[in-house]
């Protein structure tokens, strides 16, 4: 800042080795050296992500497909959703150099609300991360089908809804004539995902047992969008009307499990290779780690700051430190944020 | 324990209310120039279609390359006050990590796409 390395500093009064490296204090190059590692950390993972990204060219999902719903309003918004965290990170960002500028003024008032604010963006973050996170797993409603053919396809339309399921023939738990009223539209893909949809229609639930399904509004298939070419159909291909219902009811009643896959896990992931789900998870999780981790430096920081710790020592050299922690996290983030949401 | 040999470096940091008041003008700036940034690429990347054969996707991928360096420029000097310390600090940070960066990013971008025409073929 003002003034930093504009005058002498006698060597006498310098660390031990008489000379200060870079004429900086102790703690802050300290904090550039582990700084430098962690990019070195992050840098790795985006290689690596961009490696396998380059080597599945055509074949890896697009961001604005896969991340394009918002809380309460659905699908149809691409990247909003991203964009708002993006802002959230960005801010937080600018109220914890407020609070680094207010400590060189020696306000304490100002850092104190500086900080409060900079910890509350970070838990506005998490939270917005454990949506999308908790998103990306439950996947979309209908999945991705695996076409008799062999071929992927994103599934586009509207699932069914259900009055009720009627078991005709006991399980471990139903008996014949039990009507099921719970959790309908998880206990069907559950039994669509592992294969367990009757060529009738009726479906077998969780405890084994097998029951006729009250449909109230059946299922709707737009269009089938193929995302890796088989036997029959070639990448980017659509299939539409009542072709797509065939050939999408053919795989959900083949018999045979992971033929419709939702969501994603470490496995398998409806979007696309399953690297990619994977990278999602590490990478985002990562960071989210670090967020988290800032967050409760912060809050350490913050408690040192109401007790008026730094005030007494007669500077905020504290506060810049976590401050250019959490920066970092910032500047994770606008990478992450273009090459796994944008390119 | 306090030591009184050590130089605090830190209150060389200090400025009044004078300075600080342009201190904070700059930091709004940035805060506007990064918002704007990421909203014009929230916008491209909804609008514009990725596909590796156009000219017009090669374009705005390389744009988002180039808004993504502006930001973490700003973010690094700015925020971090990179730009305030001593320039053989700065150098000392960014020279060695953007040469190996750029390095790794080379030879895995390289590989991939051999990966990739390996596959295909």
């Amino acid at each position: 800042m003002a003034g930093h390395t504009t005058h002498e500093i006698d060597t006498t009064v310098s660390w031990k080795g008489k000379v200060s490296p870079f004429r900086t204090s102790y703690g802050k190059l300290m904090m550039w050296f582990f700084l430098i590692s962690d990019a070195l950390t992050f840098g790795g993972l985006l290689v690596g992500y961009g490696f396998i990204r380059h080597a599945y060219t055509g074949k890896w999902p697009i961001g604005e497909e896969v991340f394009n719903s918002l809380p309460f309003l659905g699908h149809g918004y691409p990247l909003v959703y991203v964009a708002l965290m993006t802002f959230l990170l960005i801010i937080s960002s600018v109220t914890m150099v407020l609070a680094v500028e207010a400590g060189h003024r020696m306000d304490r008032k100002g850092v104190t609300k500086w900080m409060l604010a900079t910890i509350i963006g970070g838990f506005f973050f998490l939270g917005s991360q454990a949506w999308e996170w908790s998103h990306f797993i439950h996947g979309s409603q209908l999945g991705r089908v695996q076409l008799n053919d062999g071929s992927l396809a994103y599934v586009h339309g509207h699932a069914a809804t259900f009055e009720s399921f009627e078991v005709i023939k006991a399980g471990s738990h139903h008996h014949v004539g039990d009507v099921v009223k719970d959790d309908l539209a998880h206990e069907y893909s559950h039994a669509v995902a592992t294969g367990k949809v009757m060529s009738d229609g009726s479906i077998v639930l969780h405890d084994g047992s097998v029951a006729k399904v009250n449909v109230k509004e059946a299922a709707h298939i737009d269009e089938l969008l193929i995302r890796e070419a088989g036997a029959e159909y070639a990448l980017n291909d659509k299939i539409t009307g009542e072709e797509a219902e065939r050939l999408y009811m053919e795989a959900v009643t083949s018999g045979e499990a992971n033929r419709v896959v939702y969501g994603a896990n470490m496995q398998q992931n409806e979007y696309g290779p399953k690297q990619y789900a994977q990278f999602f998870f590490f990478i985002t999780g990562f960071h989210g780690f670090h967020v988290f981790s800032g967050v409760i430096i912060n809050i350490l920081i913050f408690f040192g700051v109401l007790r008026g710790t730094y005030h007494r020592r007669g500077h905020y050299e504290m506060v810049e430190k976590a401050g250019l922690y959490w920066h970092f996290v910032d500047l994770v983030w606008v990478f992450v944020f273009t090459f796994f949401y944008l390119i | 324990m306090e030591r009184d040999d050590v130089y605090e470096y830190s209150l060389d940091t200090h400025h009044d209310e004078a300075q600080g008041k342009l201190i904070r003008k700059k930091i709004y700036f940035v805060t506007i120039l990064l918002t704007a940034v990421t909203a014009v690429e929230v916008v491209l990347g909804a609008f514009i279609k990725q596909d590796p054969e156009s000219w017009v996707w090669f374009t705005v991928k390389w744009a988002f390359i180039l808004m993504t360096i502006l930001k973490a420029w700003f973010i690094v000097m700015v925020f971090m006050h990179l730009k305030d310390e001593r320039k053989v600090l700065r150098n000392i940070i960014l020279v060695p990590y953007l040469i190996f960066m750029s390095y790794l990013i080379f030879i895995a971008l390289t590989e991939g796409n051999a990966v990739h025409d390996t596959w295909m073929n």
